[in-house]
């Protein structure tokens, strides 16, 4: 694998990154900004950690940047192969994600769980969906009984949390 | 003899079938995570805590301690096994443990290393039983000031110090310090940083985070950098009956490493991993065959996974006894212990003495219950070391879910969970350690109450923290670790 050096094109990530930091620093000094604050506490008031939090991590994010571009970022653990990032599995899993949100409230825990559970399998390379789909049902309809029944933890209703 | 007597009283607290039945469960369902890649304890406790409102405190505790204690017997089968380190404390083991099952002698690694965890797990404790009381009596003179300095020097030895930078450590620290400032804040009832949003005013859940960046971050990283699935799972082969020569070599390297571990594991440092390399470096110098390292010398595993138990024990005294966490896991306990109304610190063991005896006994008898479950009942864990990937981290995410929407049935909480899943994945991606995040979240609130409180006590004049001795030398620490590291550096070149 290639060393970092300075300027050069690998640093790109992680300069990115640093710069990440600072605008995160930067939000969070403009809404530290924004806390109101009495003038009976001001010596001590609920402000003075945020400050602290904002410089510090613009500071901290600056001093990334920094290290990113002259290449001292040290070897993560990402380097140690030169594989691409694997977007498509990185599409599935996202797709489940979306899918889980976008459905539990409406359909319920068991059956947005389930297509988590598929498409989650799919992208860690499994391409035998039947399999997965039973052993999903059964796997969130067990989590849902056990958290629900045994423990008394809602998990909200749903299509077939209503029949059992 | 208090102490003694106070013991006996845990033990007959811990006895009970019930809560025998507790540790059991903690012990197998930690063995469980612990064998399992990609869970640990910080995720399987942060799923468990809604059981806070069910459970009574005792036997939650019970059952947690039983959970972190297993996870650390787990690991070991893993590194041995797969190579594949379940957390970073067990990389060490994987070293010399891997190698000696790959010479066929998977079993006796096994072996030494839970003899190992059990001897040191106990002695440790046996430390933690009789150390406790002694640094309450100590922390009993703590002020505002000497908690904050102590807390500042806690911060930058989880941060900075262990890990491999500083800045990236720090910048996960202050991280989960904001993200433990989200909500209102206690004194003036002023909203922070809650943009507008009802949800947040009660700020962010622990568990969210925890899962997020630990299953969600965690699972997102290896299924785009493709890290599953790699590895073969070596079988069983050899006797689990360690020859005269194993023992004769591994008793030496249990107790050093158990020597190493429990005193820097109840620094309010923490960690597990500075021992486990330690003891390794150690061992490899005192061995008196130092070239079969690097090709499974039974020394390399023995001492590695004593230290690694004892250091997990250590940790248990500065979190018991000054409401201290130093590794994500103690975090989330001590979180466990805030949704019971309870501040662990120095009168912790005044107040709930049922409670912390309890728990200190269930120890030494989750170490016996775990020795049983991971030496004659090893077969069991490597058939759960071959569930496939794919399986695998479909239940996690499923787990991972219903630990999130059963806090408050909110897709809001699901968003928030995929979004520091996404953050999880930038860290995990470019080499930031996630524990200074919990420990921020957690710890920092705290942090900022001691802080005012001492501000406060003296007209808001800062220099309280440096004309207080104990405090400005709890200080001078915290900027000696920050910066002598990097001195150090400066001088050799």
């Amino acid at each position: 694998m290639n060393p970092r050096v300075p300027g050069s094109s690998k640093n790109r990530g992680p300069a990115l990154v640093g710069a990440g930091v600072v605008v995160f620093a930067l939000v969070v000094l403009w809404q530290t900004t924004q806390i109101p604050v009495s003038p009976l506490y001001s010596k001590v008031g609920p402000t003075i950690f945020p400050y602290m939090v904002a410089g510090g991590l613009l500071l901290l994010g600056l001093a990334l940047i920094a290290q990113a571009w002259r290449g001292e970022w040290g070897e993560t653990d990402a380097d140690s192969d030169d594989q691409p990032t694997d977007r498509r599995s990185l599409g599935w899993l996202a797709l489940g994600l979306i899918l889980n949100v976008a459905l539990i409230d409406a359909l319920g825990f068991v059956i947005a769980s389930t297509l988590l559970f598929v498409c989650t399998a799919r992208a860690f390379g499994s391409l035998n969906w039947k399999r997965d789909l039973g052993i999903a049902v059964a796997l969130a309809l067990i989590a849902y009984l056990g958290f629900a029944k045994l423990l008394g933890i809602s998990i909200g209703a749903g299509v077939l949390e209503g029949i059992l | 003899m208090e102490t003694f007597d106070a013991l006996m009283q845990g033990f007959a607290v811990a006895i009970t079938p019930v809560n025998l039945l507790w540790a059991l469960a903690g012990c197998t369902l930690g063995t469980a995570v612990g064998v399992l890649p990609g869970l640990g304890p910080a995720l399987t406790i942060a799923l468990l805590l809604p059981i806070t409102f069910k459970v009574e405190a005792t036997a939650a505790f019970i059952l947690f301690a039983g959970i972190y204690y297993g996870a650390m017997y787990g690991g070991s089968t893993t590194s041995i096994l797969l190579n594949t380190p379940g957390e970073s404390a067990t990389i060490v083991t994987a070293l010399e443990g891997n190698r000696m099952a790959r010479k066929g002698r998977a079993a006796a690694a096994l072996a030494t290393a839970a003899i190992g965890s059990f001897v040191a797990g106990t002695i440790a404790t046996i430390g933690l039983t009789f150390l406790a009381p002694v640094v309450v009596e100590f922390a009993l003179k703590f002020g505002p000031a000497e908690y904050f300095s102590l807390m500042v020097l806690a911060f930058v030895t989880v941060s900075a110090v262990l890990g491999s930078s500083a800045l990236r450590g720090l910048a996960c620290l202050f991280f989960g310090i904001w993200l433990g400032l989200i909500g209102i804040d206690l004194q003036t009832g002023q909203p922070r940083f809650t943009f507008g949003l009802v949800e947040l005013l009660d700020g962010i859940n622990v568990i969210v985070v925890a899962v997020g960046l630990f299953a969600v971050g965690e699972t997102l990283y290896l299924a785009a950098r493709h890290r599953y699935g790699n590895d073969e799972v070596i079988p069983m082969t050899g006797s689990l009956w360690m020859t005269v020569e194993d023992w004769a070599r591994s008793w030496k390297a249990w107790l050093r490493g158990t020597f190493i571990g429990f005193p820097i594991g109840a620094m309010p440092a923490g960690g597990a991993e500075v021992p486990t390399f330690l003891s390794y470096y150690v061992e490899k110098k005192l061995s008196k065959k130092p070239e079969e390292f690097g090709h499974g010398a039974i020394e390399g595993v023995a001492g590695p996974e004593a230290a690694n138990n004892a250091s997990a024990a250590g940790v248990l005294v500065p979190m018991l006894t000054l409401g201290l966490p130093t590794s994500a896991t103690a975090a989330i306990m001590l979180s466990a212990f805030q949704s019971y109304g309870i501040n662990p610190g120095p009168l912790l063991l005044q107040n709930q003495p049922q409670l912390v005896w309890g728990l200190i006994a269930s120890l030494y008898i989750g170490n016996v219950m775990l020795i049983v479950l991971n030496l004659p009942l090893v077969g069991l864990w490597v058939k759960i070391l071959q569930i496939p990937a794919p399986l695998l981290y479909g239940g996690i995410l499923v787990f991972a879910t219903i630990g999130t929407y059963g806090i408050s049935q909110s897709w809001i909480d699901l968003l928030l969970l995929y979004a520091i899943g996404g953050v999880g994945y930038l860290m995990r991606r470019y080499d930031f350690p996630a524990a200074p995040v919990i420990i921020g979240m957690i710890l920092g609130p705290l942090a900022e109450q001691e802080f005012r409180r001492a501000m406060t006590i003296n007209q808001g004049d800062p220099s309280v923290f440096l004309t207080k001795p104990l405090s400005a030398v709890l200080l001078a620490l915290a900027l000696a670790a920050l910066l002598g590291p990097h001195l150090y550096r400066r001088l050799k070149r």
